[in-house]
């Protein structure tokens, strides 16, 4: 039996995976916004320990900033059908995304180091907080990551630029959201904290 | 075939790629790995329907304990073993069955057997859209459900038990592996399952949003959509943005548990343990957001059934449903509101006076968009052309219900009346008939309606109407006098209420309640049966549109394939509530709007 899947109304609208993209991102936010409110919640009672940022998720911020620069850079070469550039843009992506990465980690250790337990019977939740609001948000950049990763593989065995930018457009709205998640944050906690 | 291939292939390659997909079906891809919406819908129908009885079963033991609690019942020894030692249900054994209980029934049968089974199958063939706008992700929400499922099942036997300190998961109870038998390893199962089923919710309901703004098919206008399409809308948004809110609560109970934070322990004092190590930490703190997602919860179970009901109260009374725009702004309503009432489960938590008269004021506000809904079920029916089917009647019993348990939302939601009732069968009536019982009607008329579409036979009708009115009777005979008992203080999760002078008075009526409980449950396995027995062997249907109905479902082949439609997806051209209209009985959607018609929508 012949079925188009395609609707008669479908042509003019954005894309539904873009769709869903947006509905994810919305129920990402959620979770954050009850992570972070959690945090106020707590803070303003007793038993708060309050602590100096390490200078380290401060250079994990600028290198997700670099990192969304240069998958819109991927982007653009994608649509002008530059598939060298292209793939060096998206790559460089995927690896500032592990440098941030291990950059945040650097931070928990630097905070250990520091005396301030992020878990454990001897931790306060100022730190616990920290440390599970950076690590979720460390997981999405993971997920992100893998998701570049993908999109990478799939550009470096394409001989042509391919017909279809919708994968690196989902990859690249992704990205930058994770980008202004962790720019949120590292203000929160930096300012609220 | 990927929704992807079907956007960006032209049609001719379109036409290829899904005539090999149906030559490949193999019983694994079409009854198991399927990604058609239509078996996905059954594949959470039944599942939900495993954990309704085993749910409900549970509620008979635990009953069976409140109704005789000097009783003892040799067989039950047989079956529960340890936890029913000398034939009487166990302390443990109660509360773990009781929490179960809560839990299956609000999340996996009431969330994901009403809402993924009928989004699932609604969505599509309402909107005119051959699937969800993915279906791999559609297939995964079903596959995480599944696997929540098996290892909630699973905690039922582990050694110490499942987890029993109610389904809300209050810690400490929840957070210490010390403070009960079932926060052991029975609670660790808990969470896993509970982390899993939010996955499934998500991608569920993700995919439910993404379908209703992206698939709709040509003159499908947002106030074009039956209402049904719109309430599961509004339940998707609730769900997407109410179950990660849960998430991070879990997340950080699940540090408590297992890696020492002191997000929600404090240096409390456990008996054989002494002071935890723990500092600082606020129990209130899950609450808050628990019932963050909690009450949305409430409405995620509520609205799917206040859609349904919505279009088959208009279809059998064969008259436009009353209102169409007062209740869409009424389904808004109900979901803005549902983010701001969280606390009112918490008056009793030592929550500030004063927030709590907001918290008072917004709740009580709930009851003008449910009076709005209410009123125009009321006056759809009104001089209607009534056809009493089954899926009618559960309709109307919804509408009963709904009335009747959100009357006592009015008390409950004053903290005055609150702080004296909390914790009392007053509570547990409440929200058994608004939300547990008219949910299940909702849900009981949606597989009475839509069974014909879902199968290609219809249910015994006989069964219906006997299955419908020991239902209603009965859940009103459990149900009522409960609020009797509850505004004499009698309160809830008690295991024994015989030692106390103040609750004897009301054994004989427990006794009552647990009797009905049995026989209603009894009735429910009846509807099994007649459930099964139709798929196989129940009368064939035989005409495109039995209910002779406006929605583009009808227009679909009797049993259609993957796709829906084997031709081009119907155009519509009119709203569907055009019953009565201009001397025709009905007009479906996809007839074009006359020359000399009156009035269109």
């Amino acid at each position: 039996m012949a079925i188009d899947f395609k609707t008669g109304a479908e042509k003019n609208k954005i894309h539904p995976y873009k769709m869903l993209l947006y509905a994810g991102l919305g129920s990402i936010v959620m979770m954050f916004a009850g992570l972070t409110s959690a945090y106020i919640v707590k803070k303003s009672q007793s038993n708060w320990l309050d602590f100096e940022l390490p200078k380290v998720f401060l250079i994990s911020t600028f290198v997700i900033l670099l990192s969304s620069f240069t998958i819109q850079m991927a982007l653009k070469k994608a649509k002008e059908g530059l598939q060298n550039p292209y793939r060096g843009f998206l790559f460089l992506t995927a690896i500032l995304g592990l440098v941030f990465m291990s950059l945040q980690i650097q931070g928990f250790m630097a905070l250990e180091a520091q005396n301030i337990a992020l878990t454990g019977p001897r931790s306060n939740s100022a730190a616990s907080f920290l440390f599970v609001i950076t690590l979720l948000h460390l997981l999405h950049v993971l997920g992100g990551v893998l998701a570049l990763l993908g999109v990478s593989w799939s550009a470096f065995r394409a001989k042509n630029n391919p017909q279809n930018s919708l994968p690196v457009e989902l990859v690249a709205t992704y990205w930058h959201f994770v980008d202004i998640l962790w720019i949120y944050l590292f203000i929160f906690l930096h300012w609220i904290g | 075939m990927s929704h992807e291939a079907a956007l960006h292939n032209h049609e001719g390659h379109g036409h290829d790629d899904h005539g090999d997909h149906e030559h490949h079906d193999t019983f694994l891809t079409k009854y198991v790995f399927s990604q058609d919406h239509k078996m996905i819908a059954k594949q959470f129908l039944i599942t939900g329907m495993v954990w309704a009885v085993l749910g409900g079963l549970m509620s008979v033991l635990f009953r069976l304990q409140l109704g005789y609690p000097d009783a003892s019942f040799p067989w039950l020894e047989s079956i529960l073993g340890k936890w029913a030692k000398g034939g009487q249900i166990t302390p443990e054994a109660y509360y773990a069955l009781v929490t179960t209980h809560g839990t299956v029934l609000v999340f996996f049968v009431l969330t994901a057997g009403l809402s993924g089974t009928f989004a699932n199958f609604l969505i599509p063939l309402q909107i005119g859209a051959r699937d969800m706008a993915s279906p791999f992700l559609n297939m995964l929400s079903y596959w995480f459900f599944f696997t929540a499922s098996i290892v909630m099942l699973s905690s039922l036997f582990v050694e110490t038990g499942p987890f029993s300190g109610g389904w809300t998961a209050y810690p400490p109870l929840s957070a210490l592996h010390d403070a009960s038998p079932g926060s052991k390893s029975g609670m660790d199962l808990w969470i896993i399952a509970m982390a899993l089923f939010v996955v499934s919710s998500l991608l569920g309901g993700l995919n439910y949003i993404a379908t209703i703004l992206n698939m709709r098919t040509k003159g499908m206008s947002m106030t074009r959509l039956p209402l049904t399409i719109w309430a599961l809308f509004f339940t998707a948004v609730l769900g997407v943005l109410s179950f990660p809110v849960l998430l991070s609560g879990m997340i950080l109970l699940i540090f408590d548990r297992n890696f020492g934070t002191s997000f929600y322990l404090s240096d409390i004092y456990v008996n054989g343990v002494g002071a935890l190590s723990n500092e600082g930490g606020s129990a209130i703190l899950f609450q808050h957001l628990f019932w963050f997602l909690g009450h949305p919860e409430v409405y995620i179970i509520l609205l799917p059934a206040m859609g349904m009901v919505s279009e088959i109260m208009s279809v059998n009374s064969r008259k436009p449903i009353f209102g169409y725009m007062a209740m869409l702004g009424s389904l808004f309503a109900i979901a803005i509101l549902a983010f701001l009432v969280w606390a009112h489960h918490m008056f009793v938590t030592g929550l500030n006076p004063f927030l709590g008269s907001v918290f008072v004021l917004l709740t009580l506000l709930i009851a003008v968009p449910s009076a709005i809904k209410v009123f125009n079920w009321l006056t759809t029916l009104w001089r209607g052309n009534i056809r009493f089917t089954p899926g009618m009647l559960f309709a109307i019993g919804f509408v009963s219900l709904f009335i009747s348990g959100g009357l006592t939302g009015i008390w409950l939601g004053n903290a005055a009346l609150d702080i004296y009732l909390h914790d009392s069968y007053f509570v547990v009536a409440h929200f058994h008939i608004v939300m547990g019982v008219a949910s299940m009607f909702g849900m009981f008329a949606g597989v009475y309606h839509w069974f014909p579409k879902m199968y290609g036979r219809y249910l015994n009708n006989t069964l219906g109407y006997i299955h419908f009115w020991i239902t209603i009777a009965g859940a009103y005979m459990i149900f009522w006098p409960m609020h009797y008992q509850g505004l004499a203080g009698m309160p809830r999760r008690y295991f024994d209420f015989s030692i106390w002078e103040s609750f004897k008075q009301f054994a004989e009526l427990n006794r009552f309640i647990s009797t009905v409980a049995m026989i209603v449950f009894a009735v429910q396995i009846l509807f099994l049966i007649n459930f099964f027995y139709s798929i196989f062997k129940g009368r064939k249907v035989t005409v495109q549109n039995p209910w002779e109905s406006n929605t583009l479902e009808w227009t679909t082949p009797i049993r259609p394939g993957h796709g829906n439609w084997p031709g081009e997806i119907p155009e519509v051209h009119r709203w569907p509530y055009d019953y009565g209209k201009d001397g025709h009985d009905f007009i479906p959607q996809t007839t074009p709007v006359g020359a000399d018609e009156t009035g269109t929508h």
